[in-house]
């Protein structure tokens, strides 16, 4: 009946067909990014369908992976966007959030399906449900962290990464930049520097700050007491942007004399630059031959074309400013640093900055044996100096290894029971859907999944609330002993958006599709 | 066919490429457009109420909204029918006046529509059912003006608005966090009303929405709030006692307007020409130091030169603000908008008691989010409210929400009579309806009783929504209405503390006093609900003939 005034194309699932096909496509990423949880998950290889770019990643950080898959199903794409925004938030526990959504629709489909319960009915015992889960939360927390905590932090999120077999050495490098921030929190100040070749072991951290760039020829290589003035001119034949001027001449002299004028204006121009007194100068544009060698013959090093993450970076790190203009050199604030030399790791030649003003600035240089490798350490470190960074800002953690999900469900199941009506069914499927977290963790691993988390949930149900997985033996373990903990703030973020992304996909009941802009067809 | 005879005996067609259009008549006219509209109000008849669902819609882009405001849902469903457009219209004409009950105004002309139907089948000629309709539609908004009651508050007892900010939230994604998104939609509103005057600006309200957190963060900030982050990364993040001037020129080399062409022939035209650039771009920034403003807020983009100039010149800017957020910053601290550098002056300048730029999210430079602050501007009276959420989608259904609750508290404000809700209105409009009725002879008397039936359909749709046995909940509203006289029962689907409703055995029904459960809604929407409703309806029965013109080829 629809489709007698609707525009061509435009599609109508409505009650039942249109929840089925919500809920199936959660379900579908929550399976397709299963089998990357945990410590024992598998990792994805994903291709790019451009035709002129077969280039491959192999990850299993759960935001990568689902922001790289074309989707056409609408709830998909608010999962996606969910684990999207907990990467944006937290930094980890992507995968964690779209399963634990993808779960609860799935549990939300059997109500529906078999038990016809309304699908607001579900939705009220789920708000009951993460009330409580969030008080549980609330209470296993603690509420200081010590470096230890963060050092368990960090190897409990590297984990279940591919720098798994180096974990120690990594969360040791993570934990020693974050600290260095001193607090800030600002990860701008940490650079990540990937190298192929050499293995993951030979990573290291490299106090101050790395640039990939040469310095200009015939400038010296290395400089102690460094003033660095931070640049963003062009340093080539320097065009005068007002009106659109254009030369035009009649003779060869007068070619000459404009070109003499030119030399002569940027001439001046690398005089005031060094009348900053500064003996580096680094450019975020082009420095091209003639003013190089005019730095050259004052000594002065000169690195062109930093890129614009890098030189904002620099003057982070440097605590100078980037100067447009020289006019005015008393109020330009030069960037300091201790040493600045040529270094070479492994085949590539980089600079260094070492003893910055910034104290907290350090470079972390990835090692590996291939492109994909350093790629997916690279994601790999990221998540777990962004949770370190959560961590210090929010200070309080919880343990890992499917301990708090295990409490949570327990906390659940106890509160259905003292609830009347058909709500408490849908807590009961919350709690069940929780569970379904660390089951999924022991099945990546290859254990008895079943009767793991029951044998976790019967040591809970004894008191054992630091109790979770250990999933290098398959048996029941004390977190504390283990030393695998979490952030409470990101286990918050996974419990409140999952929850509130499902009810809103629940909450639906009809879907209204238009047709597909058309494009014009790519010659 | 549209075939005519000339003088002669001759036929010949009227309306040319008979093929190439599409034409329906008279009553299968009409019950073809009856049919075209029903639909529409079919489908957002399951997302009204608090328990209505909410609909997903993908736009030809492939990006997803769910909603289950009946206004943003028709706009976006692309519908070509042109009856079916009216009612589209009918809802977004709902949501620019009130605000709020845009789901429930399509409905009430479905079922309007659906009983014309009825009547047309038994032989009554369109028009008189329309006037039919227009008698009742008057009738029942005496009668709500009748039943309705004021509302009494201050400042110092800002609780029924809050009820009714409770009320309308109470259907939407925001439930559960209801208590605090009405007390964020009642402060905002009071923060710009001028209660004297029954007045609200809502120019003064922004929404801002950012990804991230989780709803209850969302707050309340007095001020505004800009998705903006000041052009030079050393500039201070924080300035206090900002005076900020407003530009809406670039701060870049001129380019004049007419077509020039500049020739340099010589080296001292060069260095002339060079000095000459220097010196603009000092001037320019000398004049805004010189005005004494030490925040610029410019509506395009500066060259890096000129960057670097504000930033030793220690004036903090912020290139690229949008043409609504630079009216509203306008507003809000009292500035003036200049076009140009030159005419800049010390009085042209607003004020803002601190500005701040906040970083959120993870603190990398790749997603880092910066957002800026501007509080304690000169006009005290400019709020924004900062939504967050767990994913877009919730961001700005929370936006679409705390928007209508907005709507809802502001016509209270303007004014404070309401009548109570959960179906109680109609079913009581429907008994005083039917009873006038009672007094009309002819033809007329089926179509009022017939717009009374349609009045039922509202508690009808409520109950279905909410899982109940529709027939039985309504019939027992009316007989509680009629035997007790209390025209303020109606259909309790939310209890007082709790989220949820509870069964009452022994009644065997969810009769309840909606005055005691402090549901109401405004009066003006209620009026203005069934008035637009009759109208469209009036308009689609008066359709005898569509002619649509062919594909245009």
């Amino acid at each position: 009946m629809e489709n007698a005034y609707l525009s061509q194309g435009v599609e109508v699932d409505k009650g039942e067909n249109a929840r089925l096909s919500s809920l199936i496509g959660a379900m579908a990423i929550s399976d397709l990014v299963k089998t990357t949880l945990g410590p024992k998950g598998m990792d994805k290889i994903l291709q790019s369908i451009d035709p002129n770019d077969q280039s491959i990643s192999v990850t299993n950080d759960g935001a990568t992976i689902l922001s790289k898959i074309p989707l056409d199903n609408a709830a998909a794409k608010v999962l996606v966007d969910m684990a999207k925004v907990q990467d944006k938030e937290v930094g980890d526990g992507t995968t964690s959030v779209a399963v634990f959504c993808g779960e609860l629709l799935r549990e939300a489909e059997t109500m529906l399906m078999q038990a016809r319960i309304h699908p607001q009915t579900i939705c009220a015992g789920w708000r009951l449900a993460t009330k409580v889960a969030r008080e549980t939360l609330d209470s296993m927390a603690t509420n200081t962290i010590t470096d230890d905590d963060l050092m368990n932090i960090a190897q409990t999120t590297l984990s279940s990464k591919l720098v798994n077999a180096e974990k120690e050495h990594f969360a040791k490098l993570c934990v020693s930049a974050v600290k260095r921030l001193g607090g800030s929190g600002n990860l701008d100040h940490i650079q990540i520097i990937k190298l192929p070749g050499g293995s993951l072991r030979s990573s290291y951290l490299e106090e101050g700050f790395l640039l990939e760039k040469s310095i200009g020829v015939g400038q010296p290589k290395r400089l102690e007491k460094c003033n660095i003035l931070l640049g963003n001119t062009s340093m080539d034949t320097d065009k005068i942007k007002i009106y659109g001027s254009r030369v035009q001449v009649d003779s060869l002299n007068k070619v000459a004399e404009i070109e003499q004028a030119e030399k002569l204006k940027m001439k001046r121009k690398v005089d005031k630059i060094i009348g900053h007194g500064c003996n580096v100068f680094i450019n975020r544009q082009l420095i091209y031959n003639y003013p190089e060698s005019l730095f050259a013959q004052q000594g002065i090093m000169a690195i062109e074309h930093a890129d614009f993450d890098g030189i904002e970076r620099l003057a982070a790190v440097t605590g100078g400013e980037v100067a447009s203009t020289f006019e005015n050199p008393e109020k330009v604030q030069l960037g300091y640093c201790e040493v600045l030399e040529e270094v070479i790791i492994g085949e590539t030649r980089v600079l260094r900055f070492g003893g910055c003003k910034s104290g907290a600035a350090c470079t972390i240089v990835l090692r590996g044996s291939s492109n994909h490798v350093v790629d997916e350490a690279e994601r790999s470190v990221h998540d777990a100096l962004c949770i370190l960074a959560a961590t210090l800002k929010h200070p309080r953690r919880i343990y890992g290894g499917g301990c708090t999900e295990v409490a949570m469900a327990q906390a659940i199941d106890k509160a259905a029971m003292e609830t009347t009506g058909k709500k408490a069914l849908a807590m009961s499927a919350y709690a069940k859907a929780l569970l379904q977290l660390p089951m999924t963790v022991a099945d990546n691993g290859g254990y008895d999944a079943a009767e793991l988390i029951t044998q976790l949930r019967a040591a809970h149900a004894a008191g054992n609330n630091s109790c979770g997985l250990d999933m290098d033996q398959g048996i029941v373990g004390n977190m504390e002993e283990l030393g695998i903990m979490e952030s409470y703030k990101s286990k918050l973020q996974v419990v409140t958006s999952a929850s509130e992304a499902a009810e809103m996909l629940l909450r639906v009941d009809d879907i209204i599709k238009s047709a597909p802009r058309r494009r014009e067809e790519m010659i | 066919m549209s075939m005519v005879y000339d003088e002669y005996g001759r036929p010949f067609v009227i309306l040319k490429e008979q093929q190439a259009k599409n034409r329906v008549k008279g009553v299968d006219a009409t019950k073809a457009n009856i049919l075209a509209a029903r639909s529409i109000s079919n489908i957002l008849r399951t997302s009204l109420g608090p328990k209505g669902m909410d609909k997903l819609l993908v736009s030809p882009d492939g990006d997803v909204t769910i909603t289950n405001d009946g206004a943003t849902i028709l706009s976006q469903m692309e519908i070509h029918q042109p009856v079916a457009k009216l009612l589209v219209e009918l809802s977004s004409s709902q949501d620019d006046e009130i605000g709020d009950g845009t789901t429930g105004v399509v409905v009430m002309a479905g079922a309007l529509l659906e009983q014309a139907e009825i009547l047309m089948s038994k032989g009554i000629h369109p028009v008189r059912i329309a006037r039919g309709f227009e008698a009742a539609s008057q009738v029942a908004i005496d009668h709500l003006a009748k039943i309705s009651e004021k509302v009494e508050f201050s400042k110092d007892n800002l609780q029924p608005l809050l009820t009714t900010a409770k009320t309308t939230l109470s259907s939407k994604i925001l439930q559960p966090h209801k208590e605090k998104m009405a007390g964020i939609a009642v402060q905002a509103i009071l923060d710009v009303a001028d209660i004297e005057r029954h007045d609200v600006n809502f120019d003064m309200i922004r929404m801002e929405g950012k990804t991230g957190g989780s709803l209850e963060d969302t707050c309340l900030v007095n001020g505004l709030v800009l998705d903006k982050e000041f052009s030079h990364p050393q500039m201070p993040t924080m300035i206090k006692d900002a005076k900020l001037c407003i530009l809406t020129c670039p701060l870049e080399p001129p380019k004049p307007k007419t077509k020039h062409k500049l020739q340099i022939d010589s080296a001292e035209a060069y260095e002339e020409l060079y000095n000459q650039e220097q010196k603009y771009f000092r001037d320019m920034i000398q004049k805004i130091k010189d005005s004494g403003a030490n925040l610029v807020i410019c509506q395009w983009g500066f060259d890096d030169e000129a960057n670097h100039l504000l930033l030793q010149q220690e004036l903090p800017a912020v290139r690229w603000v949008g043409g609504v957020e630079i009216e509203h910053i306008a507003i809000a601290t009292g500035a003036r908008i200049v076009a140009r550098v030159e005419e800049l002056t010390p009085d042209k300048l607003g004020t803002a008691g601190k500005v701040e730029q906040i970083s959120m999210g993870t603190n990398s430079s790749r997603q880092q989010d910066r957002i800026l602050v501007l509080e304690d501007c000169a006009n005290k009276k400019a709020v924004t409210v900062l939504v967050r959420g767990g994913n877009k989608m919730i961001v700005d259904e929370a936006k679409r929400s705390l928007h209508d609750a907005m709507c809802v508290v502001r016509n209270l404000v303007k004014d404070n009579r309401v009548v109570y809700g959960g179906g109680s209105a109609e079913v009581s409009c429907s008994l005083a309806i039917r009873k006038h009725a009672d007094t009309i002879t002819g033809v007329d008397q089926y179509a009022i009783r017939a717009f009374a039936d349609a009045l039922d359909d509202i508690p009808l749709a409520l109950a279905e929504n909410a899982g109940l046995s529709p027939i039985n909940e309504v019939t027992a509203i009316k007989s509680r209405q009629v035997k007790e006289g209390i025209h303020t029962i109606g259909l309790g689907l939310l209890s007082l503390n709790e989220t949820e409703f509870t069964i009452d055995s022994t009644k065997g029904d969810h009769t309840m006093d909606m005055k005691e459960l402090g549901v109401f809604e405004t009066l003006i929407g209620k009026q203005q609900q069934m008035q637009l409703a009759a109208q469209v309806v009036k308009m689609i029965l008066k359709i005898d003939d569509v002619i649509s013109e062919g594909q245009y080829r």
